[in-house]
């Protein structure tokens, strides 16, 4: 039971992170990380 | 301990090698930050070259487009399949940190257990809070960055705001209060054994939610324990593996397979049928 549900699990996440590849959030994701956050940094 | 923390600096360095950065006070915007680190490691950091799963996914669903990033989500479940929290044992930059502030060596203190069922509730809110937390413009914040991580003020507020002296005059309460977090953190972490992956931290609440269904999994050769008990004793999160192996605050840091004098404890593919691993390398026969 486990080893199935460990396994579906890796499929499930992966096929989430390719259709999420898909939809181009790597992009929205760079867009993100390359200005500093000051909500993290703590500057507001 | 050698490997694991051997492990844990070179996951810490690869992740925070942009050196420019560290020099000149600003961060890396080249296109590897499109790729998440399986542990919190904030985008901020000057040296970081890749991006922080949590942020990134708050930023993405605090825009208006209220974004729930499928990239991020699967790739976080794909990684906890693997090997649930072996992520927090082995690579996170933090979990580092904090480990090297631990002083009681010897005399573990066990954290009370719904103490470190709150993890859950902060993982729950940094997934909620974004999309239901608006002000009137629409736009939402990461909220667990801006007010909890404490990750992100050691790794990127200290550094960034020490070298540069624009950012140095816009510190107000919000810095101090992310520095007090910070602070109380690593006091914590001298007297308990990595508080803040215990107690506050979404990402290994997300993974221990995996320790029981990962592929790789803490396995108990009931055969060959003898109930010593050395397993319970060295580990420092204060769980007893030979009861609860796959328990949600087990890191995996696999102190106790390595101390287990008979090798009943091993970290295997359970997919793997005819064969276990132990720490040492070994195959021992199932």
């Amino acid at each position: 039971m486990r080893e199935r549900a460990g396994k579906a699990l890796l499929l499930v996440g992966l096929a989430t992170m390719i259709l999420g590849l898909w939809r181009e959030e790597a992009l929205l994701v760079l867009e993100k990380a390359i200005i500093i956050c000051l909500q993290c940094i703590g500057i507001g | 301990m050698y490997r694991r923390r051997l492990s844990q600096i070179l996951a810490t360095v690869a992740s925070n090698s942009y050196l420019p950065g560290w020099l000149k006070g600003r961060i890396y915007q080249g296109k590897l930050k499109m790729i998440c680190v399986p542990f919190l490691n904030c985008y901020s950091c000057p040296g970081a070259i890749g991006s922080c799963p949590v942020g990134a996914f708050q930023s993405l669903a605090a825009g208006y487009g209220r974004t729930i990033s499928l990239y991020i989500s699967g790739f976080l479940l794909a990684v906890g399949a693997l090997g649930g929290r072996f992520v927090c044992g082995w690579l996170c930059p933090f979990g580092l940190v904090q480990e090297l502030c631990y002083g009681g060596k010897g005399r573990l203190r066990q954290l009370p257990p719904l103490v470190e069922k709150l993890k859950f509730l902060v993982l729950g809110l940094t997934v909620a809070l974004p999309f239901v937390w608006r002000d009137p413009t629409g736009l939402a914040e990461p909220y667990f960055c801006k007010f909890a991580c404490p990750a992100g003020t050691f790794q990127a507020g200290l550094p960034l705001v020490s070298l540069s002296p624009a950012l140095q005059g816009l510190v107000g309460w919000l810095f101090s209060w992310k520095l007090a977090v910070l602070l109380l953190v690593l006091m914590a972490a001298h007297y308990y054994w990595r508080p803040f992956c215990r107690v506050l931290c979404p990402l290994g609440a997300f993974y221990g939610l995996l320790n029981r269904w990962s592929i790789w999994q803490l396995r108990l050769n009931r055969h060959r324990c003898t109930d010593c008990g050395a397993c319970a004793r060295q580990c420092q999160a204060c769980l007893n593996p030979r009861l609860e192996s796959n328990s949600s605050a087990c890191i995996r840091c696999l102190e106790c397979v390595s101390v287990c004098p008979t090798r009943a404890l091993s970290f295997a593919n359970h997919t793997v049928n005819s064969q276990r691993f132990t720490s040492k390398g070994n195959t021992v026969g199932k």
